[in-house]
């Protein structure tokens, strides 16, 4: 299977790339909707500030995107890639999110150390106790995080994390799942989020 | 684990045409082997990041040796940060690509602060880590009453004590601690946040290679200055020291070369001894 990465031209896409390749999948790096269109499963890396997902509405990309979902095609978004999901950010309220989730982004105001970087843990919402892409990962786990702003615990959170106050870590609803984390740079619990990604696209995704 | 946040252990190499060395006080270096697979060991024992620093880079005016990032990274999946001869933002780019997920700058940032901003605002901050070299002045060397009531208050008095422009002075070094540019540390990791780096990596000269711990004092005065996170490095002899520097030094990180490369402590028995200091890190890793 070939996996289709948006290159939305922020931030670095080396590292996910690299991630997909130990797995032993393909992938195409890309920014052409009709690519997008054709994408059997997609993955939006990202980091940066929120207005760089402007690129994405600019370009037709977004539109493509949305096309791709509707049709099933298992979608993960990555950090930026995940805030995108939901209906805008406070970093650049002037660009809209999929509003895929309810709510929208907000900056850490919890007196502690912004940005949130290192390693933390991630517990499963109720929702989340059958989530597809948390499939052997154990709860308690940890990963990598690195941001200053953070997703709200909504409808569609499967994992939350806790940083002086407790944030969305991973969504998932159908073949829609995000994380708010880098699984490409969380070691082995990583590693198997993005194997089980994988799995669910080539089994056919929602479908 | 009262606010989730873990203390990180950053394992360095310093590298220099291709292998992984290390000497005492930035001197006398000693080959100790294979960069890509150190880092995997490294990552595998439990380092929450990997650090490769091309300490020579810079002193040689030659670039980073791209192929051996790209070995090193090619099987790891931990943050890796790499430095050493980053002049442009081409550099750096090269380096992104190469698999690094953060660079770090030291030389090139004195020199064209702009870089800075540059990179950050192509890759995210998160992606800059400004590393200072610096050395204490001899005022502040001779001044042992700042480290004594640090020890004796502990971290919660420390903001009071390093406030504004602080008690520590320390001189900001380039090029391997070659060259001495008169700037002061804490003063230049504010300007360097403010221009868009995502974390400080800063080096005690006076503490590094001696195995005798961090300059807990110095660590703290930058911690206080800056709100982004900050590692310490230097000195690391002893799973006590790292105790230390995440206690009175305010550390978010430290990081250590030496102590790891000769299999002299496992990055996993230093994290057991942490843990039951109270400190939050990440285990099992």
């Amino acid at each position: 299977m070939t996996v289709t990465l948006i290159d939305y031209r922020a931030g670095n896409l080396a590292s996910v790339r690299k991630a997909f390749a130990f797995l032993g999948r393909q992938t195409v790096t890309t920014e052409d909707p009709d690519e997008v269109r054709r994408a059997t499963a997609l993955v939006l890396p990202g980091v940066g500030h929120f207005s760089t997902t402007e690129r994405l509405a600019t370009s037709g990309v977004r539109a493509a995107v949305e096309e791709a979902i509707a049709r099933g095609v298992p979608f993960l978004g990555i950090c930026v890639g995940m805030q995108w999901q939901f209906g805008g950010s406070t970093e650049a309220p002037n660009t809209a999110g999929l509003a895929l989730f309810k709510g929208s982004c907000e900056r850490f105001q919890t007196g502690l150390k912004v940005p949130h970087v290192g390693w933390n843990r991630i517990v499963r919402t109720s929702e989340g106790a059958e989530s597809r892409l948390l499939r052997g990962v154990e709860d308690g786990s940890f990963v990598y995080f690195t941001h200053s702003y953070r997703a709200p615990v909504v409808a569609g959170v499967s994992a939350v994390t806790s940083y002086g106050e407790t944030f969305a870590a991973c969504v998932e609803r159908g073949n829609i799942f995000g994380t708010q984390f880098h699984p490409e740079k969380s070691g082995d619990n990583g590693l198997r989020m993005l194997r089980n990604f994988c799995e669910f696209a080539e089994e056919g995704g929602a479908r | 684990m009262s606010n989730g946040s873990t203390r990180r252990i950053i394992a360095c190499l310093d590298v220099t045409h291709g292998r992984v060395v290390k000497g005492v006080q930035f001197v006398d270096l000693i080959d100790a082997g294979d960069p890509a697979e150190l880092a995997r060991l490294h990552a595998e024992s439990g380092a929450d990041e990997i650090v490769l620093l091309d300490i020579t880079a810079t002193s040689d005016a030659r670039p980073i040796l791209i192929d051996v990032v790209r070995r090193t990274a090619s099987q790891l999946f931990v943050p890796f940060t790499v430095g050493g001869g980053v002049r442009s933002l081409d550099d750096a780019a090269a380096l992104f690509d190469a698999g690094a997920d953060k660079i770090s700058i030291n030389s090139a940032a004195i020199k064209q602060p702009e870089i800075i901003t540059q990179i950050a605002e192509r890759f995210g901050s998160q992606a800059v880590v400004v590393a200072i070299d610096a050395k204490r002045r001899p005022a502040a060397l001779t001044s042992n009453s700042s480290v004594a009531i640090t020890a004796a208050l502990g971290r919660q008095n420390l903001g009071e004590i390093f406030s504004g422009e602080s008690n520590i002075s320390a001189e900001v070094y380039l090029a391997g601690g070659r060259v001495a540019t008169g700037r002061d540390a804490v003063a230049w990791a504010r300007e360097a946040e403010s221009r868009g780096a995502g974390e400080i990596l800063l080096t005690s000269m006076d503490c590094d290679g001696t195995r005798n711990g961090f300059d807990c004092p110095l660590t703290a005065a930058v911690a206080q200055a800056v709100s982004i996170p900050v590692i310490a490095s230097g000195g690391a002899g002893t799973p006590q020291h790292f105790v230390e520097v995440f206690e009175a030094g305010s550390a978010d990180a430290a990081l250590a070369a030496s102590i790891f490369h000769f299999g002299i402590h496992d990055v996993r028995e230093l994290k057991a001894t942490l843990q039951q200091a109270g400190i939050p890190v990440r285990l099992p890793c």
